[in-house]
């Protein structure tokens, strides 16, 4: 079984975003990257299930600008075989990067693709089930616990209510969860190895994918302040207040 | 042109958030048409054709609607999407999972989590978690639409008398297969709905802690909710998660107890009107955003809270 890992570079969670005084964007100058988290926990579970002996090959993929390689080189150090950089240079929207992924499927012929569940950039949740629809494949979302059977997955996903299990036919598209597993790091010595696997690299054009934007940006504005509040001395003065003047008890 | 609204149900309810969904899709259009995809979900049909603004109920009902899987919804709404402008449905799981399916079909670029109308192919949504606001023009013809429901009020339920036409079920999907539901059923106010949210955060220490608040949670009519930290280590099952990856809440007070105020946990909760943090090191980033910070150890405030609480018996449920 072979399994296809899409992953993101994104600003990393650490970082508190600023948004760009003339209000194009957020300001990413300098700052620091790291993969999408949830895209972690895929390569790991791809690794995992790898390491148990029901996979064979780990294919991570980015769609992004010459820098998203550090991405790959990540999950080439934690376990994935090999790379593919779809190279781009403009912002993409979810419909695109999924018709890309649509295209490499049909080329690496993956059993299984394994994604994040949400960017935590533009917080979209949608390449996932975009691409499930593109290639017509069931697809399992917001995963935190898949089991591997011969000819499926059963898959639990986090929902408003609770859990729920499906059971997917292979080939399939999973989203992960952060709860999906506990990413490794890197360890030196595979990060050195990983230097040596291979990474192709490919445009978008070859792929033959327009990737023209069709949602435009107007504007990206800081959030409206919450004005401080105070601090109590005791739980009587917070009920007090709470009552009295906050009224809402 | 109309706007399709996809409604959540359990086929015997409409979820409560439809009806949020329904006062955003009447800002884009004033022709509303709902779709309810079900399994013997008549009553569901009935009760959104009372909703009013609600020009038309379409209902497709067969059994292999029965868990709302969303390869086989998708195909109902595909059938239907062709009359319509706009498709919508609510920003949680439900919506996430089903209409970026539909879109990609549709060739649409999908506007996810919206929080404002603008006009009918503008809008305003929240990106990095919350910490900038996007306002986005789509440009498709056919808009796809997700909407954060608790950015708008709940439509009335009563009032209105769409009339109901049934509709054709699509073919099943053969690929996957519902296995199983685990829902934590509690008599509490539901999370999203709720006017008062009390929620534990790593701070709690054990899942056995958690009586402290679900004491306060019932004293107060109050839904109970927690950080991400809370539910990983296992205190409280996910359902209860509050930020980023988990649900968005607006109430009218959130109380956040052993909660450290990390951006992630904030994306859910800075909207409410009121907020309470009660945290022992005063440095914590939630002291900023909170109106009303206590500064203590949580096993001490907590039942003195519950104390205060019983010492007045002006409660409004
Ligand atoms: C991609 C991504 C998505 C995420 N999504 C979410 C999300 O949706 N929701 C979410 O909540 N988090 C989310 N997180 C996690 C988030 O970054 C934080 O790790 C998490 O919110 C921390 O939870 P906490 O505040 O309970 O724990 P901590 O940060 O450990 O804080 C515990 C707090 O409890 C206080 N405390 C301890 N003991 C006591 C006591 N006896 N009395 C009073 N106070 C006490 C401490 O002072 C501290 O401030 C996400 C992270 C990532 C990377
Ligand atoms: N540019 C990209 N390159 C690779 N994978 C991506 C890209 N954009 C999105 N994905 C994948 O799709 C998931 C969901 O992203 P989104 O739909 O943007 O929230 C991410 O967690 C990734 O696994």
């Amino acid at each position: 079984m072979k399994i296809l890992v899409a992953v993101k570079r994104v600003i990393d969670y650490n970082v508190q975003v600023r948004v760009k005084e003339d209000k194009t964007g957020v300001v990413t100058e300098n700052v620091k990257m790291s993969t999408n988290p949830p895209d972690d926990n895929a390569i790991e579970e791809a690794v995992k299930i790898k390491e148990a002996g029901k996979a064979k090959e780990v294919v991570a993929i980015t769609v992004g600008e010459e820098k998203a390689q550090e991405t790959l080189r990540k999950a080439l150090a934690v376990g994935a075989d090999k790379g593919i950089h779809v190279k781009i240079n403009n912002t993409i929207e979810p419909l695109a990067v999924s018709k890309i992924l649509k295209k490499i499927v049909e080329k690496e012929k993956p059993d299984l693709v394994f994604m994040g569940k949400q960017a935590i950039d533009d917080d979209c949740n949608q390449t996932g089930q975009m691409l499930a629809a593109l290639l017509n494949w069931p697809q399992a979302t917001f995963a935190s616990k898949i089991v591997v059977k011969d000819k499926s997955l059963e898959v639990t996903r986090e929902v408003d209510e609770g859990l729920e299990t499906l059971e997917v036919n292979i080939p399939a598209i999973v989203t992960c969860d952060l709860r999906l597993n506990e990413p490794r790091y890197a360890s030196l010595p595979n990060i050195m190895k990983a230097k040596k696997k291979p990474l192709e690299q490919i445009t978008a054009e070859e792929l033959g994918v327009d990737t023209k934007q069709r949602i435009q940006q107007i504007k990206v504005e800081e959030p409206p302040k919450r004005k401080g509040g105070i601090k109590v001395a005791s739980v009587a003065e917070l009920v007090q207040k709470l009552k009295n003047e906050a009224k809402v008890i | 042109m109309s706007v399709l609204l996809i409604a959540e149900h359990d086929n015997k309810e409409l979820k409560p958030f439809t009806l949020n969904a329904i006062t955003a899709a009447t800002q884009i259009d004033k022709e509303l048409h709902v779709l309810v995809i079900g399994n013997k979900a008549d009553g569901v049909a009935k009760s959104i054709s009372q909703v009013p603004n609600v020009k038309k109920v379409i209902h497709v009902d067969n059994e292999i609607y029965e868990n709302y899987l969303a390869e086989n919804f998708t195909s109902v709404i595909i059938k239907y999407a062709e009359n319509h402008s706009h498709l919508l449905c609510s920003a949680n799981t439900f919506g996430k999972n089903l209409m970026p399916r539909v879109a990609a079909l549709l060739d649409t670029s999908q506007v996810s989590d919206i929080i404002k109308v603008i006009s009918p192919d503008t809008f305003l949504r929240p990106i990095y978690a919350g910490n900038a606001f996007a306002t986005i023009k789509t440009n498709d013809q056919k808009k796809c639409i997700t909407i954060r429901p608790t950015s708008f009020d709940p439509a009335p339920t009563s009032g209105g008398s769409a009339e109901i036409v049934k509709g054709e079920a699509a073919e099943a999907f053969s690929l996957s297969k519902f296995v199983k539901r685990e829902e934590v059923k509690s008599d509490r106010p539901e999370l999203g709905t709720a006017r008062v949210v009390i929620s534990g955060g790593r701070g709690m220490q054990k899942a056995e802690n958690f009586k402290l608040i679900t004491a306060i949670a019932d004293k107060l009519n109050a839904a109970v909710g927690a950080s991400r930290a809370a539910v990983d280590a296992g205190y409280i099952s996910n359902d209860h998660q509050v930020g980023q990856t988990g649900k968005v809440v607006v109430p009218d007070l959130y109380i956040a107890v052993g909660i450290s105020g990390a951006i992630q946990h904030l994306a859910g909760m800075k909207e409410s009107k009121v907020i309470v943090a009660i945290n022992k090191d005063g440095e914590a980033p939630i002291f900023s955003i909170a109106d009303y910070g206590l500064e203590a150890d949580l096993f001490e405030a907590l039942p003195q809270f519950l104390d205060e609480l019983n010492k007045l018996n002006t409660i409004q449920k």
